[in-house]
């Protein structure tokens, strides 16, 4: 997983479905494993394979058509069990942008935390790249994280998305959360200090 | 102006507060279980740091236990090893754990509450989303994920943007055979699984007042399922009386110091909501879930909505849900054969479930061809269970009271439900293969899953009390 993020002009991989909760994304069987690695496998598996390992045909991640780094999906995705296993299946298969017309909260902040990007847009800008990639499976996306745009670059239709400045300077420069906590040592400690109900 | 009960527990936590940063807040209790942890313990390790204070992580063993024979070593290698791993990293860092074995193992957010450790005005955060449950207290709980647990081992602290806030009242008073899981499946069904995305959620009104504190957790367990980051409830007489005498609560002075403090946590009168909804508990009927998320929920005895009723963008995933589920839009489900039924979970497995199902079926027969798993929430619950002989109940009853875990609810444990059979299940979620591949579930209440259990059949509980 690389730790920073800037700028993507890449395919991508529609699944025009709503409400796709981080069971479908990686089933809780799978999350047995105690590293962050090797999640990508599994990413989607019971949408993926028939239960005899067959892949299944008609789903997208099995049509060679459809590949890229980009990951489009349906209203609400990412809902359900705060498991950051879904953030590292996502990004372990390769994906580093997923986009949706909505995201529910946890799996926003386990894919940053990831260093993948989620990127929010309307839900008539959502159709118009499903549309897009409909007509052509090979039309790219360009993502510019420091212009916060998104580009459909056969139309040339662009949006613009939201990103909370300090998880977009993280991004591009590769920060995490742990290393800005640990610098506000002192403060934690004298915070402790100053609690009567500390429990 | 006045602040709502959210924002005087944030406010009183925030150690840090940046403009263009998310604000650190300090973390009082941080629970922890074996399928979330490993990975952050090993982020400690490669930074060379431990973990910063050990007497505020409490570490169990839930989800992937067995809920037969826990004497024996679990049989599956990796979920034996995700459970050994934890015992090791407990260990290496000074964490206390509650492993299997230990009279206080149980579903992590069953033995916070009944241990006292869960507390009013705290901030609780677990890598689980139904931390939500311990907000029932008026604790600011909520889950996280992984790289969030190494933060909060690492600093006790937490980088968060203050949500928005959302009060849901539920008037007037429950109708007979209405239990409060109906009423947060209510909600959801009304608002939809993303419903409250965004928001923190304090809950109030007559209903949710003259509710028991099991009965609160059930409500506040199940806020993430309608997209809240969270759920609470202010802290009361209730409240008080369950936290007194409870293993790890103030006692003595320091009790009398507490207690004045939990008094003042209440939303001011003049305090303002960025949204408020309103229900009539009187409106509410035994729910049941048709659907694969936990928004797509019926009274008992309605019908699942047609397909014209939907919205042309809605209907794919809707159709999709309903092939998973084998059944036809505008289809009621009264009647309906289940072949499992699941009563357990960290929404529904605490003593007070349990005696209300023992209630139900006591002198009642279960169906035959149904296959009943009855999963206590804790060590604690199962043993007040025999003690009360609630577990004799069940075993006339044709039932058998099982050991504590996590078990159907999420299948991680050998507890699945097989293909394509029905599983009325008292859990808080409906996704596809979540109680094993193409398991099929329908969320209700402990007294409707007991009904199913007599009946072999999906039942309006009301005929029956
Ligand atoms: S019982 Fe289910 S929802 Fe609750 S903590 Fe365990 S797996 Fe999560």
């Amino acid at each position: 997983m690389s730790k920073t993020f800037q700028h993507l002009v890449s395919t991508a991989v529609p699944i025009a479905i709503e409400n796709i909760d981080t069971d479908q994304i990686i089933p809780a069987r799978f999350l047995k494993a105690t590293t962050r690695d090797g999640f990508g496998e599994n990413l989607f598996r019971d949408w993926r394979y028939e239960s005899n390992n067959e892949p299944k045909k008609d789903f997208v991640l099995n049509n060679p058509i459809y590949k890229g780094e980009i990951l489009v999906a349906g209203k609400n995705f990412g809902c359900g069990s705060s498991r950051e296993h879904a953030a590292w299946a996502i990004g372990d298969y390769g994906f580093k942008v997923v986009i949706s017309s909505f995201f529910a909260d946890i799996f926003k902040n386990n894919a940053l935390n990831n260093f993948i990007l989620p990127i929010q847009v309307t839900d008539e800008f959502l159709d118009k790249i499903f549309s897009a990639i409909e007509k052509d499976p090979a039309a790219k996306l360009e993502v510019d994280l420091e212009k916060q745009t998104l580009k459909i670059a056969a139309t040339g239709e662009e949006a613009r998305f939201d990103i909370n400045p300090y998880k977009k300077t993280c991004l591009i420069n590769g920060y995490d959360d742990i290393d800005y906590l640990l610098s506000l040592r002192k403060e934690i400690e004298s915070y402790e200090a100053s609690r009567e109900f500390n429990f | 102006m006045g602040k709502t009960l959210f924002d005087k527990i944030w406010d009183s936590h925030v150690v840090v507060s940046k403009a263009g940063f998310p604000d650190a807040v300090y973390i009082n209790t941080h629970f922890i279980h074996e399928v979330t942890s490993p990975q952050a313990f090993d982020g400690l390790r490669k930074r060379g740091i431990p973990v910063f204070r050990t007497a505020k992580t409490r570490a169990t063993a839930d989800h992937n236990v067995p809920t037969i024979d826990q004497h024996l070593p679990i049989k599956e290698a990796l979920s034996r090893k995700q459970v050994e791993m934890l015992t090791t990293n407990t260990k290496e860092f000074g964490v206390e754990l509650y492993g299997l074995g230990h009279p206080y193992q149980g579903i992590v957010h069953v033995i916070g509450p009944e241990l006292g450790i869960t507390l009013p005005g705290m901030t609780i955060v677990c890598g689980d989303s139904h931390t939500s449950t311990h907000g029932a207290f008026g604790a600011i709980a909520f889950g996280i994920g992984t790289s969030e647990v190494e933060q909060v081992l690492a600093t006790q602290c937490i980088l968060q943007y203050r949500p928005k806030r959302m009060k849901i009242e539920v008037n007037g008073k429950l109708k007979k055979g209405v239990v409060s899981k109906d009423i947060i499946l209510y909600i959801i069904s009304k608002i939809s699984a993303s419903g409250a995305t965004g928001y923190f959620v304090e809950y109030a009104g007559e209903a949710i007042r003259s509710l028991s504190m099991e009965a609160r957790m059930t409500i506040c367990n199940m806020s993430i399922e309608m997209g809240a980051r969270g759920g609470l409830i202010a802290p009361d007489e209730t409240t008080f009386e369950y936290i007194k005498g409870r293993e790890f609560a103030p006692k003595g002075a320091e009790w009398d110091k507490a207690l004045a403090y939990w008094k003042t946590l209440y939303t001011d009168a003049d305090a303002t909501f960025d949204e408020v909804l309103t229900f009539d508990a009187a409106d509410i009927e035994p729910m049941i879930t048709y659907g694969t998320n936990p928004g797509m929920g019926i009274g008992v005895t309605q019908h699942i909505p047609t397909l014209e009723s939907m919205e042309e963008k809605e209907k794919p995933s809707f159709k999709k849900s309903l092939d998973y589920m084998g059944l036809e839009p505008g289809a009621g489900l009264l009647g309906k054969k289940v072949d499992y039924v699941f009563i357990g979970s960290c929404t529904n497995s605490r003593i007070e479930d349990l005696r209300m199902v023992a209630d139900f079926v006591k002198g009642k027969k279960k169906a035959d061809d149904v296959v009943v798993w009855i999963v206590p929430g804790s060590k604690q619950v199962e043993a007040q269970a025999k003690k009360e002989g609630i577990d004799k109940i069940f075993e006339a009853a044709g039932f058998s009271l099982r050991q504590p875990g996590c078990s159907a609810c999420l299948g991680m444990n050998e507890d699945k439900v097989p293909a394509g059979m029905y599983c009325i299940s008292t859990s808080n979620r409906n996704f596809e293969g979540r109680q094993g591949p193409n398991a099929r579930t329908f969320l209700a209440s402990p007294l409707s899953a007991a009904a199913a259990a007599i009946t072999g059949k999906v039942t309006d509980v009301r005929e029956l009390v």
